[in-house]
């Protein structure tokens, strides 16, 4: 019995959601339904949390302020569980079984790489809040971290600068997966095209958690015998803690080796004493040490939320550029819905492009029609405390190149996705899609 | 460095000397509070360079982070709770809510080292001039030679002389006479130091009109051979690293398999939780750091003396209760035992991520434990890993001698070879059993305490141990403590001797093939049990 009135009430929410979506939306009553999927166990746990978190704050915050065009948000939370194909089946369900409106969620490439096919297929949206390698558009997700040029080749430039010590030489660190080796290729390629020779660039991974650093920490110390070097790093998860740690105990100080990090914040930092590692740098495009009062407010609000919370860590949790950027993309989704005025995917699609947000950067983002966010590039240094202080800045935020230049083949993808009526007859998505990965 | 910046020194030094100090005005230092970093460094070499009292107090505020700029642009120094103007040293009234913290980066840091190292080649004291001199070798400037010939006249102390020579030989190698230069090449390989590279190798570089930097052949010809030479030790030095690195690994690895090596190896129980026991040793680890912190923060120091004790304790417990509520049940019964334990480890990790959250905790090393001891130059042996090497010699000790010595130990052993017969003599083998187990996961405890010392502390930290205990003690062969101590040592010097050349992701792909190949040949491991102990 129950199973039929469910069947019915599919179906009829079905032809409702093809016959008469705008006056669905109008229903103030009816919550509308978000999905976060976000790892909630495994390696991933780490980072993750702290976003489902963040983004559940924000939703707290949008109700108690009278929710979307009065309509309150629900969140439904999923665990994926850092298992990659466990992502595109949480995906499915929350898209055609809880019928959200929006996900947000993901961290890793590989993990948005196994969901995008689902939100092609079944036209849901995405709103992915973490920096990554590029040479992706979807229609369906927006990115509200950095393009690389947005975070790595500024970094690079910096390095190379006179402020930045004039690195002669590079060594690439970084785990073996798809965002350090695509944006270890795009590096390669900028320092090319700025006279550096390959025998001056180094390039090494780790696997996924690998826990001691002796070996390579001596290849740098030896590598850096051959001029001014400096290290980029794209080691993601906890086997920065090892590797810094033995930095620090081989005496490689900041001055002499100078290491630049893309993954590491001060979400990382929270699990290694810092004093060693003072001077090196990350580059993001927040961080939770700026002074503004959008950032002020952030940071209260979340002090409070996980007080109120009682979330572990209590007042040593912190926040970093992915909270930043999950908390953007869900006030900029809020926006768009109230300029549609309704919930409807490819009517909030259009809408979100052009949105702008006062972000806790201290900058008024804005969300270009490349699904990407303009976003100021910040590099910082650590701070004993675990913080970092910053040491350059971009004076405005850069529009995203998610398609790098330095990528041969890249010149003539578009340079923005294709809105509703421009978009191709749906019998292409496949071909579409294949072609965006 | 820039060269004006030396001649501003060495000008500076000079005008100090005949104590006509350039007395600093609040406008050359005010753009050190400024956001322009031209401006900064322009400001810093300015405070450097007039070398008067004032200037040695600011920079060393600044090598302490203790200076600070007020609203108005005033520079301050802050001694605890009061600032005093860095001026005129005169005392000012402050909030702390309205002063901005004078940062530096990396370039100002080197830069500001550099110049308190030229100004401490005269100190009084023998270790500041004896850093001084380190600090300046790393960055050869000529410029520098005046302060560095002054620091000569007036050195007594003969070592420290000798470096002040060598020092001085850096600055003599772009000399104008080819036979100074070549005597300056000379002095420098006497350091044997690899790091000399730095500064030798430029010399045989090519200008932009195509000519040799270093114009002299034979000078050339005797540079390429000193590098050849610093090369040479460059490998030896790398040899030992590597060495040492394959041993440090090893000696975790070994602490990481030795609790498996008797359940597994003695008791023959294949327990999947084991890397929960390392992480149950490991959190125990940082519960005794917490509890330091709070209660005897003077102690803090010692508290890893503490955590020993604690971390085998709660780790056994836990053993104890796993052994009785589950694998009790299970004996005999291998492949159940596998998926129960398996169960098991993820309950555990599940307990740990609701009590103390998903994220890593932070376990910082004592302070005996951080930094290292410099045994050659350019090789630094952390101090952290010296100690578990230590620390793992212990532990397989203690764990011989109880096997080896003590009647428990003999029971085990009874038990190992004969269970039956054993239990016909008059053991109770279901104690034995239990105990044994306990004791093994206790030891498990005792290697998640060192490793909470080199490597992150984690619910997830077991898992990445296991695969590798397994490793080691089925290479080394099962029921034999020496072939797990055997096992774990090769595959860590193993794996550090195949990683620079391969990489680290091939060298674990490379170790791994090895010992399938291995145990093809020799299924029993290194060390095979002999007689009938196999039947069971």
């Amino acid at each position: 019995m129950k199973r039929k009135l469910f069947l019915h009430a599919a179906l009829l929410s079905c032809t409702l959601a093809f016959t008469a979506h705008p006056l669905l939306a109008q229903n103030s009553a009816e919550p509308i339904k978000v999905g976060i999927l976000h790892s909630l166990s495994g390696t991933m746990a780490i980072s993750e949390t702290s976003l489902k978190d963040v983004a559940l704050m924000t939703i707290e915050e949008i109700n108690n302020a009278g929710g979307v065009a009065g309509r309150k948000i629900e969140p439904i939370v999923v665990d994926p569980a850092s298992n990659w194909p466990l992502f595109a089946e949480k995906a499915r369900q929350l898209i055609s079984q809880d019928k959200v409106a929006v996900v947000f969620g993901c961290w890793t490439s590989v993990s948005r790489k196994s969901v995008l096919p689902v939100f092609e297929e079944l036209n849901g949206l995405l709103f992915y809040p973490v920096q990554y390698e590029g040479e992706e558009m979807s229609r369906n997700v927006f990115y509200t971290g950095a393009a690389p040029n947005q975070q790595a080749i500024p970094a690079v430039e910096y390095l190379m600068s006179k402020e930045g010590g004039g690195a002669k030489r590079f060594f690439l660190l970084g785990t073996d997966y798809v965002y350090p080796r695509t944006t270890n290729k795009i590096l390669r390629a900028f320092l090319h095209s700025k006279g550096v020779q390959d025998a001056d660039i180094n390039e090494v991974y780790t696997p996924f958690s690998h826990n001691d650093y002796q070996t390579i920490v001596n290849d740098v110390k030896k590598f850096a015998q051959g001029g001014k070097t400096a290290v980029i790093s794209t080691i993601n998860g906890d086997s920065n803690v090892p590797f810094y740690k033995e930095l620090a105990n081989q005496g490689l100080k900041a001055t002499d080796v100078p290491v630049v990090a893309f993954s590491v914040g001060e979400e990382e930092l929270r699990g290694i004493d810092a004093k060693p590692l003072v001077g090196h740098l990350a580059a993001w495009n927040y961080f939770m040490s700026l002074k503004n009062p959008q950032n002020e407010a952030f940071k209260k609000e979340w002090a409070a939320y996980v007080a109120a919370h009682n979330l572990p860590g209590g007042d040593k949790r912190v926040t970093n550029d992915p909270m930043e950027a999950t908390y953007v993309g869900i006030h900029m989704w809020k926006q768009a819905v109230e300029k549609a005025g309704s919930t409807d995917v490819d009517k909030v699609r259009d809408a979100v492009i052009g949105q702008t947000f006062k972000a806790p950067c201290g900058f008024v983002l804005e969300m270009d029609a490349n699904h990407h966010l303009h976003k100021p590039v910040m590099i910082g240094e650590v701070r004993p405390d675990g913080q970092f202080s910053v040491v350059w800045k971009t004076k405005e935020p850069i529009r995203a190149q998610p398609w790098s230049p330095f990528i041969p083949g890249n010149e003539n993808k578009p340079d923005k996705v294709a809105t509703g009526k421009e978009f191709p007859n749906p019998l292409d998505l496949g071909r579409l899609a294949a072609s965006a990965r | 460095m820039d060269r004006r910046f030396f001649w501003l020194l060495a000008a500076g030094f000079w005008l100090g000397l005949s104590s006509i100090a350039w007395a600093l005005t609040p406008e050359q230092i005010k753009p050190l509070a400024e956001d322009d970093f031209d401006a900064k460094a322009e400001a810093l070499d300015q405070v450097i360079a007039s070398g008067d009292e004032a200037a040695q107090r600011i920079l060393d505020a600044l090598r302490d982070e203790q200076l600070y700029a007020n609203k108005a642009g005033q520079i301050l120094i802050s001694h605890g709770d009061s600032y005093h103007d860095a001026l005129t040293d005169g005392q000012v009234e402050a909030k702390a809510d309205d002063l901005q913290p004078i940062e530096l980066n990396n370039v100002l840091r080197e830069k500001l080292a550099t110049g308190l190292a030229g100004l401490q080649l005269i100190s009084p004291d023998r270790a500041v001039r004896a850093h001084a001199i380190q600090t300046l070798l790393r960055s050869a400037d000529s410029a520098l030679k005046p302060l560095i010939d002054k620091a000569r006249s007036s050195e007594t102390d003969p070592s420290l002389r000798a470096e002040l020579d060598q020092l001085w030989a850096s600055t003599m190698l772009r000399a104008p006479d080819p036979k100074r230069r070549q005597d300056a090449v000379a002095m420098l390989e006497q350091r044997h130091d690899p790091q000399m590279r730095l500064v030798l190798a430029p010399l045989l570089g090519k200008q932009s009109d195509g000519t040799f930097i270093e114009s002299d052949p034979t000078v050339r010809k005797r540079v390429e051979q000193v590098l050849a030479s610093l090369e040479r030790e460059e490998a030896e030095i790398q040899f030992v690293g590597t060495l040492f690195a394959g041993i440090s690994l090893g000696s975790i690895l070994l602490l990481a398999a030795l609790g498996l090596a008797i359940t597994y190896g003695l008791i023959g129980v294949i327990n999947m939780a084991h890397g929960e026991f390392l992480m149950i040793g490991a959190y125990a680890t940082y519960c005794v750091q917490n509890m330091f912190i709070s209660y005897w923060p003077g102690a803090f120091d010692w508290y890893l003396l503490a955590a020993v004790p604690v971390s085998f304790l709660a780790a056994a417990i836990v053993g104890l209760i796993l052994e009785r509520s589950v694998i009790r049940l299970l004996y005999g019964r291998p492949l159940e035992t596998l998926l129960a334990t398996f169960g098991v480890s993820l309950i555990l990790i599940e307990a740990v991520r609701t009590k103390f959250g998903a994220q890593n905790v932070q376990v910082s090393n004592p302070r005996w434990m951080s930094g290292g001891i410099t045994v050659l130059p350019e090789m630094i042996l952390p101090f952290n890993r010296i100690v578990i090497i230590g620390f793992a010699l212990i532990v397989v000790l203690i764990t011989w001698l109880v096997i080896q010595r003590t009647r428990f130990g003999l029971y085990i052993r009874a038990v190992t070879q004969n269970r039956r017969m054993a239990a016909c003599v008059g053991i109770r083998t279901w104690q034995i059993d239990c105990y044994a187990f306990a004791f093994g996961a206790g030891i498990a405890g005792l290697g998640g305490c060192a490793l909470s010392q080199v490597g992150n502390v984690g619910p997830d930290l077991g898992q990445s141990y296991i695969i590798d205990s397994f490793m080691a003690v089925v290479l080394g062969g099962v029921g034999q403590l020496i072939g797990t101590i055997v096992g774990a040592l090769g595959l860590g010097v193993l794996s550090k001797l195949i990683e620079p050349f391969w990489g680290a992701v091939l060298a674990k792909i490379a170790i791994l093939v090895l010992i399938v190949l291995f145990i093809q040949k020799r299924p029993q491991g290194l060390f095979a049990l002999k007689g009938r102990s196999l039947e069971v």
